[in-house]
């Protein structure tokens, strides 16, 4: 919290709001809809994890190169994954391939299986 | 001569260092924590059949974990606003309500550990088990880091001493507190 702000926020009613957006998050995915259950966990995930940075954290009252900071390591992370997630996520590329992953899949093709389950 | 390092007062970045330094630990984790999610994403996307492992944890305790560790951060900033009054002994009483809610977190996390151990899902029973007790107990080794930080933060302000630092042990509890509001749909929900 900057010294240079005296503010008022109610914590109370932002603990209370978060435990609610919580409840959804939870009650969400029972309904079996795979957008709502996206929707209700991560997309509220996300929510709840602003509203503690900026009202836990006071990251808005933070000098701004803060917020910079934070932001510049998520998009490292993005960047990692981005350039990791084809070499995990696929079983070939342009110029490699992984063997028993291609053949177990058309071994499990027609027992309808996932074949990485482990 | 001053016994307080000029370290500890200067303020060039804008900040006292203290925050500054406990920023930098929370974007060095934001890394860490970023790898290790990003890393289970990609298998999750990858491999449908994780949904069966998955569908093993028991969401009503990693929610009631989750309303413990907002409850906690709930604390540790009634604690910062005290120690903005600088109500010491307030602060010291919010501080220890926080590590309370650790323990409970930690001791919670032991119980549900042990049930599972027993039920055979053990870290090397399959990848999204590994990749479970690797996220989880790498967060339970940062609560464990955090209770006793609080607790020595705490037996200062009781003193109304070094009060600045109870902001300082808050902004990591409420990284600490982030990083399960991200793990608990990965682990507990998306099944």
């Amino acid at each position: 919290m900057s010294e240079a702000h005296e503010h008022h926020t109610n914590y109370v009613k932002i603990w209370a709001i978060l435990v609610a957006l919580l409840c959804v998050s939870v009650i969400g995915p029972m309904f079996g809809i795979k957008v709502v259950t996206l929707l209700t966990a991560f997309g509220i995930a996300v929510v709840k994890a602003y509203m503690v940075a900026k009202n836990f954290m006071h990251v808005n009252l933070a000098p701004r190169y803060v917020t910079y900071l934070a932001v510049t390591c998520l998009v490292f992370m993005l960047l990692f994954f981005a350039g990791s997630a084809p070499d995990v996520m696929k079983a070939e590329g342009s110029n490699w391939q992984k063997p028993a992953w291609l053949a177990a899949k058309a071994n499990a093709a027609g027992h309808g299986e996932d074949v990485h389950g482990h | 001569m001053s016994a307080t390092p000029i370290a500890t007062t200067r303020s060039a970045a804008g900040m006292p260092t203290g925050r500054l330094a406990v920023w930098w630990v929370v974007a060095s984790e934001i890394v860490i924590f970023g790898g290790l999610l990003g890393s289970y994403i990609m298998h999750r996307l990858a491999h449908d059949a994780w949904s069966v492992q998955a569908a093993h944890t028991n969401t009503w305790i990693g929610a009631f974990n989750t309303l413990v560790l907002l409850t906690s951060s709930l604390c540790a900033v009634l604690g910062h606003q005290a120690a903005e009054h600088g109500n010491g002994a307030k602060a010291a009483r919010y501080l220890l309500y926080t590590a309370l809610g650790g323990l409970t977190f930690l001791i919670v996390k032991a119980f549900e550990w042990t049930h599972e151990i027993h039920a055979g899902f053990t870290i090397t029973s399959s990848t999204f088990w590994s990749f479970y007790y690797t996220a989880a107990g790498l967060h339970a080794l940062h609560v464990l880091g955090g209770v006793v930080i609080l607790l020595i933060v705490a037996a200062e302000a009781r003193k109304n001493v070094a009060l600045h630092r109870v902001e300082l042990i808050g902004i990591y509890w409420h990284f600490v507190d982030i990083v399960w509001i991200f793990l608990f749909p990965l682990l507990y929900i998306a099944k």
